[in-house]
């Protein structure tokens, strides 16, 4: 009977080792596809079973996990959703991640290498896996002055620390709560989502950073800067400035925001331009620097890079080839250039920094569970967009914008501020984008700020009149 | 001069140490579920941990004094076995005590403390079997009594009063507040009646009437048994609604009849009738067509009929290759987890690394039965360890096929793993059995040496 029984046996072992090979199948080879399957909670479970690290601005958290006492264990929450909506972004069970919450989120799950001891540790003492910290190098303060001087405007904030590309403010209006977008109940996450996704104020757009317009007589900064690197203009220089400057080569006629001629018969100087905000100056500023030489200065200044801050942050552009008529409209901020709010307040920050242009940054600090740093953020210089000598004067210029032109609105007492203002004419009857670009102190700033208001009438005086106060009370909050 | 005699060693010591280390896995484990979930451990565990000790302790001292030369490994292989059971037990018992604390429900009684009363009556009745049962042909005394009880508890479930259906099947009954399967035990006396049987019947059976392609086929009037096994067990599946069951009967009569007769045409023919039955109860039985249906395309079914096995992939490819670790998975959204569905709970938290370790674990003990009915020298003990032995294996088998979409999903208890005192009892006196048997086939000869041998040299051959 031995024969049989070790047949039987034979085909035991035969049995054993299908299910070895079938586990093998389900567990290795088709286990990303099970994984992936509709229906199968367990990546939702798991990612809301862990504690997810906080996002700290200063040492308090603008989004942290809370327990929930259901089956989805933790729950995000937005201590101040819609100031800070657009550095945290939202974590949603519905619609996935943006802002920081996407962009970190191997540290805040606790999933980044940089976790590598603490994995280990938890490993040997079998503890779950909590996530890290990100710290953000906001300034709540200046954060709070930005949102509530745009209060229901349409537009954004973008503030800099000059030195070193931190960004000290980053506030949209309209904006979103983004505690609405992470409760876990999909039904109010989808009706709200759709509300918003409907809204033609568009307040899920991350404005600050991606939103594009013409940064109008802002861009007159990147003209000048052109115009002292070429080595032929001072601020002394005298330049023509007419009622009205016909384009080369055409019979458009450019006019001054005013309809008036700037200086005196029409001669102006470039620091007496930039106070007075000079279209048809500058216009001819253009023409005579080329498209090449205000190209070169503008990307020097972030033009035509995608910046990952580490959000995703959208090309400024300077147009592609301008004709010397679109030149001189380029040299204005009309045209085809386009800036986000966060690219004109690194203008700013570049000749406030004596014409470095450093790399703008949100993560200042990633901490592990027990809040010890692993990994701070290095300030980065981007390029030497002017020389030190060059930056000084131009700023000295902006101060004059400030204390004796367009950019009153800014004045801060004891403070010399620097700085300029513009209107940007988007479409014939659409309304202009106002804009406001400053820092302070003149020497050594803490601070660059850019205002864009969307919404803004259709005068020169707006970007004093709407963007300006609120750059002052930015600038204020942070240097206090 | 006496000559010592050439003393077979017991190997009682290895089995002590590997029961010791089965012990300390079952407690390492406990302490990382501790950890892992943030419960940390009971004193109600600590003597929970200690109960475990005593009663594998219990056997051992057992099988030391009763049944001294039997196989060392088993023992500590079940005893691992029932151990990991524990623990996962009572990983889902935290797991859903976890969530009644969440949802302010009120705290479900953990099943743990159920399981180790079951294994302490399976310890008893463990040691029962060994005391009692001095020597396994003993039973073959008793054939026709235990085939008699064995078909009588096998219908046990459909008698009315008694008798209770639970998901569908008709597998329990209720008696003075316990609730038990007694088709568990059928199986085991079911196996000493086809081994008593099959060694008397075994030349007759063996008779061959015609040749065919090769094989010779048995007599039309010797194939009254194989029928009758055929009938029992459709029946089984049509009454009791009871898939599992009726094929491990089926499967195991034929293995044994064809390891009695060393006839391959049993085989064919058992093959035969099964193909015949399984075509008929799909075109006949509704629940075994959508069994097959849901095997085949269980996404279709993923919200309701096909629901379990659905989760149940989800839970192995959630383990992966290494497992989530004890204590950090989700066992619990597996329906029947720590019952049919223990393997994938398992499959989750200890991985392919670990299953394979306990698909080997099975390995070896259905290997070690088939050893001792290797070498047992009586037919009869031959056909019982053979018989039980495949028991165990196609009960694994079916089950974990079952639940990794290997064949279609059956009701079966997974052996020593999963929660439940019938199946952990027969299991228990099946290990019994086959240390019974596997002692007496290691045994030396017991017959004490003459006056004229111990007089006699042996002398070794130049």
């Amino acid at each position: 009977m031995n024969t049989p029984i070790r047949r039987i046996g034979f085909v035991l072992a035969i049995l054993m080792v299908a299910l070895i090979v079938n586990l093998t199948i389900i567990q290795v080879f088709m286990a990303r596809d099970y994984r992936d399957r509709p229906g199968n909670q367990r990546n939702l479970l798991a990612e809301y079973d862990r504690e997810r690290g906080p996002i700290l601005v200063g040492n308090e958290p603008a989004a942290r996990s809370v327990e929930t006492g259901n089956t989805l264990r933790y729950q995000r929450e937005y201590s101040d959703g819609p100031l800070f909506a657009p550095v945290t972004g939202f974590y949603s069970l519905v619609y996935g991640a943006t802002g920081l919450e996407r962009t970190e989120n191997n540290i805040l799950t606790g999933k980044s290498d940089l976790f590598f001891v603490d994995r280990i540790q938890q490993l040997f003492a079998g503890r779950r896996r909590t996530g890290g910290a990100v710290t953000t190098t906001i300034n709540a303060a200046a954060q709070a002055a930005a949102f509530k001087g745009l209060g229901s405007k349409v537009g954004a904030v973008v503030a800099i620390e000059p030195a070193t590309g931190r960004i000290l403010a980053s506030v949209q209006s309209p904006s979103f709560d983004p505690n609405r977008l992470t409760n876990h109940d999909p039904a109010s996450i989808r009706e709200y989502y759709n509300a918003l996704r409907d809204d033609p104020t568009k307040p899920l757009l991350n404005r600050p950073i991606v939103a594009l317009n013409p940064p109008g007589s802002t861009f007159k900064l990147v003209t000048t800067a052109a115009a002292l690197a070429s080595g032929q203009y001072t601020p002394d220089s005298i330049l023509p400035g007419p009622r009205a400057y016909t384009l080369p080569n055409t019979s458009t006629k450019l006019h001054n925001w005013n309809g008036k001629a700037c200086g005196t018969n029409g001669q102006v100087t470039l620091r007496e331009a930039l106070a007075l905000s000079c279209n048809t100056a500058f216009a001819w500023l253009g023409v005579q620097l080329g498209d090449d030489a205000l190209r070169a200065q503008a990307q020097k200044m972030g033009f035509d890079t995608a910046f990952e801050i580490p959000l995703r942050a959208a090309r400024s552009m300077y147009p592609e080839n301008p004709d010397v008529p679109q030149t001189a409209l380029t040299a204005i901020g009309q045209y085809d250039v386009r800036a986000t709010a966060m690219q004109m307040a690194m203008v700013g920050a570049a000749i406030g920094n004596g014409g470095v242009t450093m790399k703008p940054y949100l993560v200042q600090e990633v901490r592990g569970q027990d809040l010890a740093i692993l990994k701070t953020t290095q300030p980065e210089a981007f390029a030497t967009a002017m020389t030190a000598a060059d930056a000084a004067t131009e700023t000295e210029m902006m101060v004059n914008v400030v204390e004796n032109g367009t950019g009153s609105n800014a004045r801060i007492p004891g403070v010399r501020v620097a700085g300029k203002t513009g209107t940007a004419q988007t479409g014939n009857d659409r309304p202009s984008v106002a804009w406001f670009v400053s820092f302070a102190p003149a020497k050594n700033p803490k601070v660059a700020v850019a205002v864009m208001i969307e919404d803004a009438g259709v005068a020169e005086i707006s970007g004093n009149a709407l963007a300006a106060p609120i750059a002052k009370s930015v600038m204020k909050a942070v240097l206090r | 001069m006496s000559i010592p005699a050439v003393r077979q060693p017991t190997r009682r010591g290895v089995e002590l140490i590997l029961l010791v280390f089965a012990w300390l896995i079952g407690v390492l484990g406990v302490l990382q579920i501790g950890w892992a979930t943030g419960e940390g451990t009971t004193t109600r565990l600590w003597i929970t941990i200690g109960v475990v000790g005593a009663l594998a302790l219990a056997m051992h001292i057992t099988v030391r004094f009763t049944a001294p030369y039997a196989d060392p490994i088993m023992l500590p292989v079940t005893t691992l076995l029932t151990i990991l059971g524990l623990v996962m037990i009572y990983r889902i018992d935290v797991s859903a005590a976890q969530r009644a604390t969440r949802n302010n429900a009120p705290l479900p009684t953990p099943d743990v403390y159920a399981q180790l009363t079951w294994f302490a009556i399976a310890v008893v009745l463990f040691i029962a079997v060994l005391v009692i049962v001095r020597d396994h042909r003993r039973l073959q005394r008793y054939t026709y009594t235990f085939g008699l009880i064995g078909i009588i508890l096998l219908v046990l479930p459909l008698a009315p009063v008694v008798g209770t259906t639970v998901n569908g099947a008709t597998l329990w009954v209720r008696m003075f507040g316990l609730s038990f399967q007694p088709g568990e035990l059928a199986k085991i006396l079911l196996t000493i009646f086809f081994a008593g049987y099959l060694v008397v019947k075994r030349d007759s059976l063996a008779l061959v009437r015609t040749k065919f392609l090769g094989l010779g086929f048995p007599r039309p009037k010797d194939l009254g048994p194989l029928l009758i096994a055929w009938l029992i067990s459709l029946a089984v599946l049509v009454f009791e609604n009871d898939l599992g069951t009726s094929m491990l009967f089926f499967g195991l009569f034929v293995s044994m009849l064809y390891i009695a007769t060393q006839r391959r045409s049993w085989l064919v023919l058992g093959g035969a009738l099964f193909v015949i039955g399984a075509i008929l109860s799909y075109m006949f039985f509704g629940h075994v067509r959508l069994r097959v249906e849901i095997w085949l395309d269980p996404w279709t079914y993923a919200q309701d009929s096909g629901y379990q096995i659905v989760q149940s992939l989800f839970g192995f490819a959630n383990g992966g290759l290494l497992g989530a670790g004890l204590g950090q998975g989700f066992p619990n959204l597996v329906p029947f987890a720590n019952t049919d569905f223990i393997v994938a709970a398992l499959g989750e938290e200890i991985g392919l690394t670990g299953l394979i370790a306990m698909l080997l674990m099975y390995g070896i003990l259905i290997e070690r039965g088939l050893r001792a009915a290797i070498s047992v020298r009586d037919s009869f003990g031959k056909l019982l360890a053979a018989g039980l032995s495949i028991t165990l294996a196609l009960q694994v088998f079916v089950i974990i096929g079952g639940v990794t979409k290997l064949i279609p999903l059956t009701g079966l208890t997974t052996p020593f793993l999963s929660y439940g005192g019938s199946s952990l009892i027969a299991n228990f006196i099946i290990i019994g059995l086959l240390l019974r048997i596997s002692d007496r086939a290691r045994r030396p000869d017991v017959t004490a040496p003459s006056v004229d041998e111990a007089l006699t040299q042996v002398v070794r051959r130049p």
